[in-house]
C-alpha cells in the first residue's frame, strides 16, 4: 500500500528545515514539546484509538482518493503514532514526511470527530505534528511567509502601518461616491462595533472592505475601524504551529478592541481567524471567554435582520446553495442563523447533502491553501468529493461565508468545471438591500 | 494440570483482579492529575449535561453520523459490546463459582442464551480479525497490539464455549480459559482495551466543546 513516502512533494521550506536535522536534535526537541504541553488528551488519543478505521469516511482526502494512507487514523499513525514509538527519535525524512501531512493533507476541519466513536480529536493531533515541524523549523515556504508577516507587521500580508490607513480611506472615498454621506470611522472610542478584517481584503479584496461600510451605512450604526496594527484577524501562525506568534497576533487584536472601548468586536466573513479569536488564542492568553465579545458576520448580519436594519429592493431570484464553512460550523454551531440569512436574501436555496455540521470541508482551510502552489493541485483533486456534492445541487450560485472556503470552492468549481460562482453573504446583502441615499 | 488449574483460580486469579481494577483506578486519577496540570485551559470547558447528552447518541446504534455511516461495523460493535459484558457477567458457570468462594450470587441467564451471546462474541472477534486483514484502511493501521487485544478477547470466550461444550479436553480448555480472561483483565487498564475506561472521557470531553463553546453537536 502507498504511504506519504510515495507522493513527497518538493518544498523550499520543508527541505531546507529539514536538511538541517540530525535525529538527536529530532528527540530533544520532541521531547521537550511532550514534557512542556503533551498532556491527557494526546495520551489518551494515542492509546484508546483501537484503530477501527471508521473515520476514513469522515475525510474528504480519502473519499476523494480511496487511498487508505489519507484517511484521519492513517494520517495519525503515519506522523505522531510514530514519533510516540520512537520517543521522537526519527530520521530527519520523517519530519519531511509528517510536516506535509499535517500541514497540507488535513484542513483540521473536525469533521472526524462525527465518526469516530471514541471523540478521538485528529485536528489536534495534527496541531501537536505541525507544533513540533515549527520548533524543528520544517513549515512550507509559503504560510512561514505569512507567519513571518504576522511577526513582522501583526498582519498576513505585509500591509504597512501607512498603507492600512489609506487602503482605508480610498474605499470611503470610492463609496462617497455612490453614499454622500458614508464614513469609515477610524479609532473611534465608544463605538458600539470595531470591524476587523483579514490583510488579504486591504490587499486584493478591497471591494469587500467597501461593500462592509455600505451595510454598516445604511444599517445606520455606531462602528470604527482601528487604523493602528490590530485591524488584521487572521492568524496562520496558528496554523504553522508558532503558537507564540498566534498569541502575539490575538493580543493585539483584542487590546485594540479594549483600547477603542468597544462593545463588540465584528469579524468579516472568514472561518480561520473566527476559530484564532474565538477559540485558540484566548485560551493560549489564558482566557476562558473573550474580553470583548466578537461576533461573526454570519451573526451580525443575522442580527440586523432581525432588527430590520437592513431591507432588500428585491430577493436573489437564482438557485442558490449554501456551504457550511467548518470554523463557524462545527465551530461556532451558526447553520441555523446562516440558512436563515440566507432565506432573506434568496427565493430559492438548494441544499447540499451532507450539510450542517456533517458538511464536507472545502479542502483549503486549515491552512493547506496557504502553503501555496507546490501543494495546489493536490488540494484540488483530494476534494473530487465535493465536487461530485457541489455538482448535484445543479445551480450555478454558491454561497460561503469563510474566505479560505472561497479560494477552494473556485479551485474545484474550474478544475471539475462545475460552471458554479461564489458568493459572500456580504455580496449579496451589498448587491440585493435598500441603499437610501445613494445616487 | 490440576496444579495450574489450582493456580489460575487461586493466586492469579487474585492478582489479575488487583491488577485490573487497582490499575483501572490508578490510570483513571493518574489521567485527571495529569489533565488538571497539562490541559487545564480544556477541562474547564466540560459540561456534563453536554456529555451525557452525546453520549446518548454515541451509545444508541446509528445514534451518530459514524455510526451511520459504517452500519456493519456498527452492528458488530454493539453486539460485541453488549455480549461481552452479558455473558460472562450473568452466566451461571461463573456465578456458581463465586458463590462457593464468597457466597455472593445474583440471577443468571439460561445456559443457551450465555452460549449464544459467547458464540456472537467469537464471532464478532472473527469478523474484527477479518477486517484488519481484509479492509484496506483498517489494515494500513493496524499493529501487533491490535491483534493480540482482539485475539485475546476472542480465545477467552472461544475457549469458554468449547469448555462448555465439552469440546477438547475439558480441564486443559477450562485452565485456559482462566488464564486467556486473567491476561484480558490485566491487558484492559495497560492497552489499546483501556478504551473501556478512557472512552467515556474522551467523547464526554469532546462532547463538551462542541456543545459549551462551539454550538454544535458532535454525533
Amino acid at each position: 500500500m502507498s504511504t506519504i513516502a510515495d507522493r513527497l512533494i518538493e518544498d523550499e521550506g520543508l527541505r531546507r528545515g529539514v536538511a538541517r536535522l540530525t535525529p538527536e536534535k529530532i528527540e530533544k526537541v520532541f521531547k521537550e514539546l511532550m514534557a512542556g504541553e503533551g498532556g491527557a488528551r494526546l495520551k489518551t488519543y494515542a492509546e484508546t484509538c483501537v484503530r477501527c478505521g471508521m473515520c476514513a469516511k469522515a475525510c474528504h482526502y480519502y473519499m476523494s482518493h480511496k487511498d487508505p494512507s489519507y484517511t484521519p487514523v492513517a494520517k495519525v499513525s503515519q506522523t505522531m503514532w510514530k514519533l510516540l514509538a520512537a520517543g521522537g527519535r526519527v530520521d530527519p525524512e520523517l519530519i519531511y514526511q509528517c510536516a506535509q501531512i499535517a500541514y497540507t493533507e488535513c484542513n483540521l476541519c473536525r469533521r472526524c470527530i462525527h465518526y469516530c466513536p471514541l471523540g478521538i480529536d485528529t485536528g489536534y493531533i495534527i496541531s501537536v505534528v505541525r507544533r513540533l515541524c515549527h520548533k524543528l523549523g520544517v513549515t512550507p515556504q509559503y504560510i512561514q511567509d505569512t507567519a513571518h508577516s504576522h511577526s513582522a507587521t501583526m498582519n498576513q500580508m505585509w500591509v504597512k502601518d501607512d498603507e492600512w490607513p489609506d487602503t482605508l480611506q480610498w474605499q470611503e472615498e470610492e463609496a462617497r461616491e455612490e453614499f454622500p454621506g458614508l464614513r469609515i470611522p477610524l479609532d473611534v472610542e465608544g463605538a458600539d462595533f470595531m470591524y476587523s478584517v483579514i490583510a488579504p481584503e486591504p490587499k486584493f479584496r478591497t471591494q469587500l472592505i467597501y461593500q462592509a461600510a455600505a451595510i454598516f451605512h445604511a444599517a445606520g450604526l455606531s462602528w470604527t475601524m482601528p487604523s493602528t496594527p490590530g485591524w488584521d484577524n487572521s492568524n496562520m501562525a496558528m496554523f504553522t504551529g508558532d503558537s507564540e506568534i498566534m498569541a502575539r497576533v490575538e493580543r493585539a487584536h483584542y487590546e485594540t478592541a479594549q483600547r477603542l472601548r468597544v462593545k463588540r468586536i465584528v469579524m468579516g466573513e472568514c472561518g480561520h481567524a473566527f476559530r484564532a479569536v474565538y477559540d485558540v488564542g484566548n485560551r493560549w492568553l489564558g482566557w476562558k471567554w473573550h474580553p470583548v465579545p466578537v461576533v461573526h458576520s454570519v451573526d451580525f448580519f443575522w442580527e440586523l435582520i432581525q432588527q430590520g436594519r437592513i431591507k432588500l429592493t428585491h430577493k436573489y431570484a437564482e438557485p442558490v446553495t449554501i456551504h457550511d464553512p467548518c470554523n463557524i460550523i462545527r465551530g461556532r454551531g451558526l447553520m441555523e442563523k446562516l440558512r436563515e440569512v440566507v432565506h432573506f436574501l434568496c427565493d430559492n436555496v438548494v441544499e447540499m447533502y451532507p450539510n450542517r455540521e456533517h458538511n464536507y470541508c472545502c479542502c483549503a482551510g486549515g491552512g493547506v491553501i496557504n502553503c501555496g502552489p507546490p501543494f495546489k493541485n493536490v488540494r484540488i483533486v483530494g476534494n473530487s468529493i465535493k465536487a461530485d456534492q457541489l455538482r448535484a445541487t445543479g445551480v450555478h450560485t454558491l454561497i460561503a461565508p469563510c474566505h479560505n472556503c472561497h479560494g477552494g470552492l473556485e479551485d474545484i468549481i474550474s478544475k471539475f468545471d462545475l460552471k458554479m460562482h461564489t458568493k459572500f453573504l456580504g455580496d449579496l446583502i451589498y448587491e440585493l438591500m435598500e441603499k437610501p441615499e445613494a445616487e | 494440570m490440576h496444579a495450574l488449574y489450582d493456580l489460575a483460580v487461586g493466586p492469579l486469579a487474585w492478582l489479575a483482579f488487583a491488577i485490573f481494577i487497582l490499575g483501572s483506578v490508578y490510570r483513571l486519577m493518574a489521567m485527571r492529575a495529569l489533565a488538571l496540570k497539562k490541559d487545564a485551559a480544556f477541562v474547564a470547558y466540560i459540561s456534563w449535561p453536554h456529555a451525557l447528552k452525546s453520549l446518548t447518541h454515541w451509545l444508541t446504534p446509528f445514534g451518530a453520523l459514524g455510526w451511520r455511516e459504517n452500519p456493519g461495523v456498527t452492528v458488530v460493535t454493539f453486539a460485541f459490546h453488549i455480549c461481552l459484558f452479558l455473558a460472562p457477567l450473568f452466566l451461571l458457570g461463573h456465578v456458581v463459582l463465586l458463590d462457593t468462594f464468597f457466597g455472593w450470587s445474583w440471577p443468571t441467564l439460561p445456559e443457551t442464551l450465555a452460549d449464544a451471546l459467547s458464540i456472537v462474541v467469537v464471532l464478532a472477534c472473527a469478523y474484527f480479525l477479518w477486517r484488519r486483514l481484509a479492509v484496506p484502511e483498517v489494515r494500513f493501521v493496524t499493529s501487533t497490539q491490535d491483534w493480540v487485544v482482539v485475539s485475546l478477547v476472542g480465545l477467552t470466550f472461544l475457549t469458554g464455549v468449547l469448555a462448555y461444550h465439552g469440546l477438547g479436553d475439558n480441564l486443559f480448555m477450562t485452565t485456559l480459559h482462566i488464564l486467556c480472561g486473567e491476561a484480558m483483565l490485566v491487558a484492559i487498564p495497560f492497552t489499546r482495551l483501556s478504551h473501556m475506561l478512557f472512552g467515556f472521557f474522551s467523547r464526554g470531553y469532546i462532547a463538551s466543546e462542541f456543545g459549551s463553546v462551539r454550538f454544535a453537536k458532535d454525533w
